[in-house]
């Protein structure tokens, strides 16, 4: 079957976060960027389900400026078979997001759509789900096992109570959670492999989509800081100021 | 103005994240319906009609809804929901499955996890797990939003009167069907809701090692959490851990033992009132967030915790 993954560019997940002076958004010059922590672990139960003989091939897809070829490279260099990049310099939002993989969806017409549960600038968690009720699929959401069976795929999700297993009727969307895998490094003969893969570049015209931002970013601030209280000698000192200090036991 | 809000609740309790999601709502300003979809949920919906603020419970009873499965629910909510200028529920692991599904099927953005409104289209969410703070304003007819519960106190428990409306409306997609869950099943306090949580890190070594946190959570009535690194290492459930892809907690008092501080870490638990940390290297970044720092080993100074506890409780 064919395996359909998203993937976003985003600040290295190490690089520590600075809010620009004039408060319009993150200082992203000269920063590092990287494939988002939970893409590359979908990217990798991709290529697991293709080693299982599960997946015949895996298409990659990234939404963004010309830079975002560069994570579409990585996965391929991790395994994916080819790549679409759709070129978009704008901010394209979770909505036009899943929008635009829906036509994706429609043209490619996977069996099984795996993307992060959220990316790591953002933090919406949205455009998974999107994309499954655009396109009337099922979810399996913070996916922690994924269990492709025949024309089913059993999902364990990490819920807030624990652990919950659903079977979704393929074809269906699924979102990865932490626990999944732990993704592998690309080798440096695959990087080079990856480098005549083909990768083909369309347009959110191309798919017919209209990017039209309905949410606007008025400010971004940093956090009130949290400045660094006093260490204490030992735990009495310790139960002592909770007590009567802080008064919070 | 009128406002939907969407319970989370386990089919016998309303979970208190929804009384500040009721708060968030009445932020807002506007009649305030809350909708409570489950299987079996009479009891539910019978508190929810006593928070307070509440005008009107709508009640959504069907085998459909038992396990709360994305497709259904969100098509439930889009269809009820239609008729309301906002439509908002907890940013649980529920609520941020459903919901999108909700804002997609309206054509509608979703903003994500507010922690503050500033007006009816304009709302304060964290980005870039909390190291950044957004102003968001939304041009959506419906506003479709997850709130995080620590965001907002909670709408007191009693003292509204609420009706309650049964509704006939069943959606069952039929793309999904529930297989099996494991429940951590604890005694102690829901950690997102916990007054106290004591939590650990990958300095614990192992899951046995934990015992000695639970026995200290035990004396003051704390949740346990975790962070990534000791859920990652398999000394604790997936459920326990804290942070930017967890849980956010925001209890009076916050123990970190053995946990060095990741900004992922510290993005799920630093508007804690009082925060502990008890790590042995000093130069941990706990430190430069903790109000009470104890460099020590936690295997000595936990087995202590406990005892100075002892004589003060």
């Amino acid at each position: 079957m064919k395996v359909l993954v998203a993937v976003k560019r985003v600040i290295d997940y190490n690089v520590k976060v600075r809010v620009k002076p004039d408060n319009t958004g993150v200082d992203l010059a000269n920063v590092k960027m990287a494939m988002n922590p939970f893409c590359e672990i979908a990217v990798e139960e991709a290529v697991r389900l293709k080693e299982k003989g599960i997946a015949n091939e895996i298409v990659v897809v990234s939404i963004g400026p010309k830079a975002c070829q560069e994570q579409i490279r990585t996965a391929l260099a991790l395994g994916a078979d080819r790549g679409i990049h759709i070129e978009a310099d704008e901010d394209v939002q979770s909505l036009d997001a899943a929008k635009l993989l829906k036509a994706v969806v429609e043209k490619e017409e996977p069996k099984l759509v795996i993307l992060g549960k959220q990316s790591i600038d953002t933090d919406n968690n949205q455009t998974g789900q999107m994309l499954a009720a655009l396109t009337g699929m099922g979810q399996g959401t913070f996916a922690s096992e994924v269990v492709v069976d025949g024309d089913k795929v059993n999902v364990t999700r990490e819920v807030d109570g624990g652990l919950m297993t659903l079977s979704l009727n393929l074809p269906a969307v699924v979102t990865t959670d932490l626990r999944l895998n732990e993704p592998r490094y690309a080798s440096l003969p695959n990087i080079m492999k990856a480098k005549k893969k083909p990768l083909d570049v369309t347009s959110p015209a191309d798919l017919g989509v209209e990017i039209a931002a309905r949410l606007t970013t008025l400010k971004v601030e940093a956090p009130a800081a949290r400045s660094a209280g006093i260490k204490v000698a030992d735990v009495a000192e310790l139960v002592d100021k909770l007590k009567n200090e802080a008064k919070v036991i | 103005m009128s406002i939907l809000v969407i319970a989370e609740h386990d089919n016998s309790s309303l979970k208190q994240a929804t009384l500040s999601v009721v708060a968030a709502a009445k932020a807002i300003g506007g009649d305030i319906d809350v909708l409570v979809a489950g299987e079996n949920c009479g009891a539910v919906a019978e508190a929810a009609a006593k928070a307070e603020g509440v005008a009107k419970v709508l009640v959504a009873d069907n085998a459909a809804y038992g396990h709360f499965l994305g497709e259904n629910l969100g098509e439930l909510v889009a269809e009820v929901g239609k008729g309301y200028s906002h439509i908002l529920t907890s940013a649980g692991t529920t609520g941020k499955d459903f919901m999108p599904r909700v804002a997609a099927l309206l054509d509608v953005a979703q903003v994500s996890d507010i922690i503050r409104v500033e007006s009816a289209d304009t709302f304060v969410r964290p980005i870039y797990a909390g190291n950044a703070i957004a102003t968001v304003k939304t041009s959506d007819s419906i506003k479709v939003i997850t709130v995080r519960p620590t965001g907002f106190d909670p709408v007191a428990a009693e003292g509204g009167s609420a009706s309650v409306e049964q509704l006939d409306v069943v959606k069952d997609a039929g793309l999904s069907s529930f297989v099996g869950e494991e429940k951590a099943k604890s005694d102690r306090p829901d950690l997102a809701s916990a007054g106290i949580v004591i939590s650990g890190g990958r300095g614990m070594q192992n899951g046995d090692n934990f015992k000695m946190l639970e026995q200290v959570a035990d004396l003051l009535g704390a949740g346990m959490g975790a962070s990534r690194a000791a859920v990652d290492a398999g000394f604790v459930p997936n459920d326990m851990q804290v942070g930017q892809t967890g849980k956010i907690v925001a209890p009076q008092l916050y123990i970190a033992v053995g946990i060095s501080g990741a900004i992922q870490h510290l993005a799920g638990m630093s508007d804690s009132k009082v925060i502990v940390a008890i790590n042995k290297d000093e130069e941990a970044p706990i430190f430069q967030v903790a109000d009470y720092g104890l460099v020590a080993d936690l295997f000595e100074a936990v087995p202590q915790l406990e005892e100075e506890l002892k004589k003060v409780l």
